[in-house]
C-alpha cells in the first residue's frame, strides 16, 4: 500500500476548501467532530456514520494471559475494546479503485 | 449515535454555522478519510486511532454448502487501530 499518510491537518485542509471557512476554526471543526464521536464512545454508544461504517465497542472478559517471551503468567483485566466494521459502500469504493491499480 | 444525531449536536454548539455547513463539514471529513483508503494510503488520527487497508490475496475458496472449489479475487479492506488516548479513555483512565 502506499507510504503516505493523511493526518488531520490534510482534512482540515479540505474542509477549509469544501466550505468556505478560515483555516484555523477548520482546524478546530475536525477537533470537534473527533472530539464528539470519542465523547460518545467514551460514554458507551455506538457511533454508526452511514456509507462509511460503525464504531462498535465490545465489552472482553478478564482471562489469564501468558507473556510470550518469558512465559511468565499474566492476568489481562476485562476491558472495553472498540472495534470498526466498515460499510458495504466503503469497502466497494477501496476495491473499486485499488483493484486495477 | 449516527450520522444526523452527530451533524446535529455541532449545530447546536455552533450556533454561528448554517446547517448545511455543518453537514458539508461531516461529510468532507468521512470523504477525505474514504478517498484516502481508495487511494492506499494511512489516515493517522493521533489519540483517536489509524486507519489502514489491508490487502487480502486471491484465493481458492470453496462453496461451504456444495464443497465446490471457487475462485476469490484479491480484496482491499480497511482496518482500524484504536488510538492510545482514545483506548485508555474507553477504560475509564
Amino acid at each position: 500500500m502506499s507510504d503516505k499518510t493523511l493526518t488531520r491537518a490534510d482534512i482540515s485542509e479540505a474542509v477549509y476548501e469544501e466550505v468556505g471557512l478560515s483555516r484555523h476554526e477548520s482546524a478546530e471543526l475536525v477537533e470537534t467532530v473527533l472530539g464528539e464521536i470519542a465523547a460518545a464512545l467514551v460514554a458507551g454508544h455506538n457511533v454508526k456514520i452511514s456509507s462509511f461504517g460503525s464504531f462498535v465497542l465490545r465489552d472482553k472478559n478478564g482471562r489469564i494471559g501468558r507473556n510470550p517471551k518469558t512465559g511468565e503468567e499474566v492476568t489481562i483485566a476485562p476491558r472495553r475494546v472498540l472495534t470498526f466494521r466498515p460499510s458495504q459502500v466503503l469497502k466497494q469504493k477501496l476495491n473499486a479503485s485499488l483493484r486495477d491499480s | 449515535m449516527i450520522k444526523s444525531e452527530l451533524i446535529a449536536k455541532l449545530a447546536k454548539d455552533n450556533p454561528h454555522l448554517y446547517q448545511r455547513d455543518v453537514e458539508r463539514i461531516v461529510s468532507t471529513f468521512f470523504d477525505s478519510i474514504t478517498d484516502a483508503l481508495a487511494r492506499g494510503e494511512r489516515v493517522e488520527l493521533r489519540g483517536f486511532g489509524a486507519f489502514s487497508v489491508k490487502k487480502r490475496e486471491a484465493r481458492v475458496g470453496r462453496n461451504p454448502k456444495t464443497g465446490e472449489a471457487v475462485q476469490v479475487e484479491v480484496k482491499y479492506t480497511p482496518h482500524f487501530k484504536t488510538g492510545k488516548d482514545l483506548r485508555e479513555r474507553l477504560n475509564g483512565k
